[in-house]
């Protein structure tokens, strides 16, 4: 699902159930076409339970980004109960972000 | 344990050649890899691939991939961890999966080159990049610089003055080892100094990226630039020591790529590879495509014999009257 600047904050930091992964990224940049199907792969297997993954265009959403300090692409942070508990720059490996979100 | 006839490892122009050609002749393919083409998916332009004048890289591996898997096989986002040889077969663990296959082809590619220097680990996505294409749009009318020398180097510089303000390059002697047009394009830009002889020695900053510390390794002179961003371009390293159990395997040269002959086979019987990952002196993408491609084709005669088939068709019959 797609996070802009306006509804970061109700679907990220008012979440509480559970851990929300953000993917910020860029339509220009190669490594984040590779992540974008892994995600939606990975969201797809986790459907139904607590974890939630996110993606922000930072090229169009530059106040959020910018709030989180991105200055690489892909970043992905992974909030829980509206804080950062991890922040992990450029590609990730699937099965590390699927323990991660697994808790 | 899934069985494969052929897994590969890598998912960029080798391996991703390597199994549109298995997966055409019929056998059960699978590419284990981290992304889908390597080197050339945070490159701009391709320019350089025959067939296209001018081509986006992620655009160029993405055809690759589409390809690969209408031709059949199956693509995974799985590092391969392990591998071990059972019998005549050979087993590749991931973190989730054990698979298993009589041939392996080995097409991973090379990582980059890292400079070892303080700040660099702490300020890395801080303003330290390596990847031009991927963040260079983040430094829009700022001040960067890019470090390196070669084709990686000049592109980035290239790709970056058209969106900084200004560019710097930093270059450890003052011989450039980029294409020669590559080279006059990035002499020309206006904002753009290339700085020949000029080390980092240290990435100063408090949470981002703020200055530099250079020096002059020829006059030793040391100085200090202002910079929002660093893009580390210094070219590439073997990543083989990342499998485990891999070099008990397969013979490496002194540098650690993969040792193979003109046909792509390494010393071990089963294992093939192609591209970066092996000595071939020259690493581009045609060159790791060729190869690619001529590893899966000596793996599908490898397999034939191996299964005693009938050798029916040309590739075969080559082989035999070689």
């Amino acid at each position: 699902m797609e996070l802009n600047d306006n509804n970061f904050e109700q679907e990220v930091l008012n979440y509480q159930d559970g851990p929300v992964l953000v993917d910020f990224y860029a339509p220009w940049c190669g490594p984040c076409q590779t992540m974008g199907p892994i995600l939606e792969d990975l969201a797809k297997e986790l459907a139904g339970g607590k974890a939630k993954i996110f993606k922000l265009n930072v090229d169009e959403n530059n106040v959020i980004a910018g709030k989180y300090g991105v200055m690489s692409i892909p970043t992905l942070i992974l909030f829980e109960k509206g804080q950062i508990k991890e922040t992990m720059v450029g590609l990730q490996n699937r099965e590390i972000l699927k323990q991660k979100l697994q808790g | 344990m899934k069985n494969y006839d052929v897994i590969i490892i890598g998912g960029a122009c080798a391996g991703l050649s390597s199994a549109i050609y298995t997966s055409r002749r019929e056998l059960k393919t699978l590419v284990l890899t981290n992304d889908i083409g390597g080197q050339i998916s945070t490159t701009t332009e391709v320019e350089n691939y025959p067939g296209f004048l001018s081509i986006k890289g992620p655009e160029l591996a993405m055809k690759f991939k589409e390809q690969a898997e209408k031709s059949g096989a199956e693509i995974k986002f799985e590092k391969a961890l392990a591998i071990s040889k059972v019998e005549d077969e050979y087993i590749i663990k991931t973190a989730s999966e054990e698979y298993q296959a009589p041939v392996v082809i080995l097409a991973f590619g090379l990582k980059q080159r890292t400079l070892g220097v303080p700040g660099e680990k702490e300020l890395t996505g801080r303003g330290v990049a390596y990847c031009a294409t991927c963040d260079g749009p983040l430094f829009r009318n700022k001040k960067v610089a890019v470090v390196g020398g070669g084709n990686s180097a000049f592109d980035a510089t290239e790709y970056l003055s058209g969106l900084a303000e200004k560019v710097y390059l930093f270059v450890r002697r003052d011989v450039y080892r980029a294409e020669d047009i590559l080279i006059e394009a990035v002499k020309a830009k206006a904002n753009v100094e290339i700085m020949d002889f000029t080390d980092i020695e240290e990435f100063v900053g408090q949470g981002k990226l703020a200055k530099v510390r250079i020096v002059n390794n020829q006059t030793l002179v040391k100085n200090e630039i202002e910079l929002d961003g660093v893009f580390i371009e210094i070219g590439w390293q073997s990543m083989v020591n990342d499998i485990t159990g891999l070099k008990d395997l397969i013979d490496v040269d002194e540098r650690e790529y993969v040792v193979v002959d003109n046909q792509a086979k390494t010393s071990a019987e089963g294992i093939f590879a192609a591209g970066d990952v092996t000595n071939t002196p020259f690493k581009q993408a045609v060159i790791s495509a060729g190869e690619g491609a001529k590893a899966a084709m000596n793996a599908a005669v490898y397999i034939q014999h191996k299964r005693g088939k009938e050798i029916g068709d040309q590739f075969s019959d080559r082989a035999k009257r070689k």
